[in-house]
């Protein structure tokens, strides 16, 4: 198997669908010439291998990138358009909020937008509140929008695919935390489905539904509590939008116990989705209250201390498993 | 222009003119609509004069005044009446109402009613022509309202970057919500900022149709050379209100009173008449045969079902 980054994985998928299918095309902003050029990047090289016509380097223009792919996709391209950092989705969302997501139920289920809008998310590069805000929760609460947001190269690669190839819009967050670390991904075509969760980590004790980079941080807590005779089990949303609720309650089913973990802030985070399912369809199950390990609520602060301060990791989610198992 | 093409444009006008004045019944008078609608009473040369330019596979974005769009483009007056009325029958199953209506058979992809929403989307549909080498350009239509808002901006700037088969046709009726033109901004035409995206600003007469018709023809020649979009600015102005709700008491009466003189389909009427083209006792029979294509729409509306309620939950995904 390879070992390769997200950002790679992501450069591959990309770049074989866009082989596969002529309508694919790419826009954003520094996605062919960028300012960081580096290999790990996931449009490095694309616009050498496709040229200007499908790799399509924007004016600063979130808001005409993104009805570009809009009414690029509704006359049957494929664009997979990008939004830089996860706060400029503000800039975008008239486009994915109101059109992307509802043009298809306002036109009666006759037209379709098959698009895709990648967007790079994360704390931890110093880079301050502007540019680091994890709003997956914003894009959630928008039925006729799919939300992905993998938490390893292997299902960014695949899901990523899937993304492209779906009928619908689909909101695709990439942490570049995830950028910079190999990891395993498997050679050759595959797909992941979308609204499928996966089990990364089987345990009998605990459930911890996590997605996206804090999975790494559910693994070293995993590893913790497991020398402490604790067993959890890491459930692997991957997919916000549609949620794979039966995954979470059959999960419950077994472990009676449930920790949710975020990095984005607590108050109106899709961890309160996930706490409220449940308590609607699994509460028989449950044998201790539903715990959430997330960022506080405050803008991700720019100085290091502060910003590993936001940063949710294993400590906490060490004590939030204790405190719902002991 | 030949006198069978301005019999046509004719035409299309009194249809969009007797389906407004229809719903302003309605909606006025019988109380028969189920919510908000917006009329277009008083432009229509703008929409019959720009769809006459267009071939069917041309594309057309809209915005919250659309019923003069859709029906100039071809739309059926069956289903968009139902759509109105919100019943199962409309060309959107009820989903949309007068605000949001798309008919993709006619190839009007998109009505929005975001101020400025569908410039974006106009790009986009644009890129699509572009990249697939058709022959086809796309119209988008706002007021000069939406010609304040950021989308606009962004848009005119990517579509002359890319030289995109785009048709910017700003319908300035004087008004944005309430405002007059002078209090929303200090520009007196908003085709002046085309210049500000190097590409072809016109000013036209909005209640000539004739004009609207060259314009947007010329335009739509030099979308299919490859030299990129042009912004119309079509002058005309809205007699209705900015909704049928709009009590109307910021639009001077004298200067409603002097617009109506200036009615775009009597000036087409008068030069068709004048021209020998038209006898009076032909339109008779033209007017006489589109009011009962309202009123047949409207039977078709009123006489079709509601959807039933949880047809609410289709048509969300694909």
């Amino acid at each position: 198997m390879q070992q390769i980054t997200m950002g790679q994985a992501v450069r591959q998928a990309l770049a074989e669908e866009m082989q596969r299918d002529p309508n694919v095309f790419l826009a954003g902003e520094g996605i062919g010439v960028g300012i960081h050029e580096s290999p790990v990047m996931p449009t490095f090289g694309l616009l050498r291998e496709f040229g200007p016509d499908r790799v399509k380097d924007t004016p600063v223009s979130e808001a005409a990138i993104a009805g570009l792919a809009v009414g690029a996709s509704v006359l049957g391209l494929r664009p997979v358009v990008e939004v830089m950092f996860n706060p400029f989705f503000t800039l975008a969302s008239d486009q994915i909020v109101n059109h992307a997501a509802k043009l298809r139920y306002l036109s009666g289920g006759k037209s379709s937008f098959p698009m895709v809008v990648r967007v790079k998310t994360g704390a931890g590069f110093g880079a301050g509140c502007q540019h680091s805000h994890n709003l997956e929760a914003w894009a959630a609460h928008c039925p006729g929008l799919k939300v992905v947001m993998p938490g390893t190269a292997a299902d960014a690669k695949g899901l990523l695919k899937s993304a492209i190839r779906d009928d619908n819009p689909v909101v695709f967050i990439e942490d570049m935390g995830l950028y910079f670390f190999p990891t395993p991904v498997p050679e050759g075509e595959y797909t992941i489905p979308i609204g499928v969760a996966d089990i990364k980590r089987p345990g009998r004790d605990v459930t911890v539904v996590t997605w996206s980079k804090m999975l790494g941080v559910a693994f070293k807590a995993a590893a913790i509590l497991s020398k402490e005779g604790i067993e959890v089990e890491i459930l692997d949303l991957r997919t916000l939008l549609p949620l794979d609720k039966e995954a979470i309650i059959t999960s419950l089913k077994k472990t009676g116990r449930l920790v949710i973990l975020h990095e984005a802030t607590r108050t109106g985070g899709f961890g309160g989705e996930i706490a409220a399912l449940a308590v609607d369809e699994a509460f028989s199950y449950l044998k201790a209250p539903v715990k959430r390990v997330t960022g506080p609520d405050i803008p991700v602060p720019f100085s290091p201390p502060l910003e590993q301060f936001y940063i949710p990791d294993e400590h906490q989610l060490v004590e939030a498993v204790k405190s719902v198992v002991l | 222009m030949e006198n069978k093409k301005k019999i046509e444009l004719y035409r299309s006008m009194l249809l969009i003119r007797h389906f407004e004045e229809k719903l302003t019944e309605l909606c006025r008078i019988e109380r028969k609509l189920p919510g908000m609608v917006i009329l277009c009473t008083g432009q229509e040369a703008v929409a019959a004069g720009t769809c006459a330019a267009l071939e069917k596979d041309d594309v057309i974005i809209s915005n919250h005044r659309s019923h003069g769009h859709l029906l100039a483009k071809g739309a059926e007056p069956n289903t968009v009446m139902a759509e109105i009325f919100g019943k199962k029958t409309g060309c959107n199953k009820g989903k949309s109402g007068t605000l949001h209506i798309a008919v993709p058979e006619v190839n009007a992809l998109c009505t929005t009613t975001v101020v400025g929403g569908g410039i974006p989307i106009a790009v986009g549909t644009a890129f699509a022509q572009q990249y697939k080498k058709r022959r086809q350009v796309t119209v988008c239509f706002f007021g000069n309202g939406a010609a304040d808002e950021g989308s606009f901006h962004e848009s005119l700037n990517m579509a002359a970057l890319w030289n995109l088969p785009v048709i910017f046709v700003c319908e300035n009726n004087v008004y944005s919500g309430a405002q007059r033109m002078e209090e929303h901004t200090k520009v007196k035409d908003i085709a002046a900022r085309a210049a500000g995206y190097a590409m072809p600003g016109v000013v036209v007469d909005g209640n000539d149709a004739e004009a609207v018709f060259k314009a947007t023809t010329e335009a739509r020649l030099r979308c299919l050379a490859g030299e990129g979009p042009t912004l119309i600015e079509c002058k005309t102005y809205r007699w209705r209100g900015h909704g049928e709700a709009d009590h109307q008491a910021y639009q001077p009466k004298d200067e409603i009173a002097r617009w109506m003189e200036r009615c775009p389909v009597k000036k087409i009427e008068r030069e068709l008449l004048a021209a020998g083209a038209i006898s009076n006792q032909e339109i008779s029979e033209l007017e006489e045969s589109i009011a009962k294509i309202v009123e047949d729409a409207v039977r078709f509306a009123e006489e079709s079902p509601w959807p039933a309620p949880l047809e609410a939950l289709d048509d969300v995904y694909v």
